[in-house]
């Protein structure tokens, strides 16, 4: 599997995860969105960003749980809690926001 | 948050980082019991020190540095980590960690501590 852009051919796995994530630049992520028919706003951004950060500090995508942890700090409470998480990434906030950021997908489930 | 019907886990790491699975996989059944809130250790004794320690680069020999990831402990609510103490001298080591909130403990500390989880789980 694998996607195509600037030119370039971008390996993916079934559900459009990309192989390495250093393939990844912000330009890549709308396109990735908008194969689940999401268009992606500033509030869609600071996750996945955060995300991103998570990942290249500890080696790991956060699950949920531990995503609206590590996001209190940051955001404090009204962000750091799994129904504005849905809001943003109705299939699952963790699943879609390391999809567009070019992460593996969270080995422990939701 | 300890409720009657939960029962307190405890990992054991007793092997190398890097030469086997078992630690990655010890530190993945961690994280899962950390994410649905159970009572949840680690332990370390043996080779399984050296997953403690500082400086290693796994990336020479292409693998994944999963000792990176225990630096995000307190995001999965895993706060109880314990050293055996006579583990790390007999391996010389200085005791010098790569997180925080470790706890060194000598041989019959470490099995008393070991003794107060329901469940153990052996890496």
């Amino acid at each position: 599997m694998s996607i195509v852009f600037e030119n370039k051919t971008i390996a993916t796995d079934e559900q459009g995860y990309l192989l390495a994530h250093q393939d990844w630049s912000e330009a890549l992520a709308p396109v990735l969105a908008e194969q689940d028919g999401l268009v992606l706003t500033p509030a869609h951004w600071e996750v996945i960003r955060f995300v991103r950060e998570f990942y290249l500090t500890y080696n790991t995508s956060p699950a949920i749980r531990a995503l609206t942890k590590a996001m209190k700090a940051q955001f404090g409470e009204e962000k750091a809690n799994s129904r504005y998480l849905y809001r943003l990434f109705p299939e699952g906030p963790a699943k879609q926001a390391t999809k567009y950021a070019g992460l593996p997908k969270p080995a422990r489930c939701i | 948050m300890n409720h009657p019907e939960q029962k307190s886990v405890a990992v054991i790491n007793a092997h190398a980082p890097f030469s086997s699975p078992k630690g990655k996989d010890a530190l993945d059944i961690a994280l899962i019991f950390g994410s649905y809130e159970q009572d949840i250790a680690l332990f370390f004794q043996g080779d399984g020190v050296y997953q403690l320690t500082d400086k290693q680069d796994p990336a020479l020999i292409q693998q994944k540095d999963y000792l990176k990831t225990f630096s995000a402990f307190e995001f999965y609510d895993i706060e109880q980590v314990y050293v055996c103490g006579r583990s790390l001298k007999e391996r010389q080591l200085p005791g010098q960690f790569h997180i925080d909130n470790v706890t060194v403990l000598e041989p019959a500390q470490f099995a008393k501590k070991l003794a107060d989880f329901q469940v153990i789980f052996r890496f």
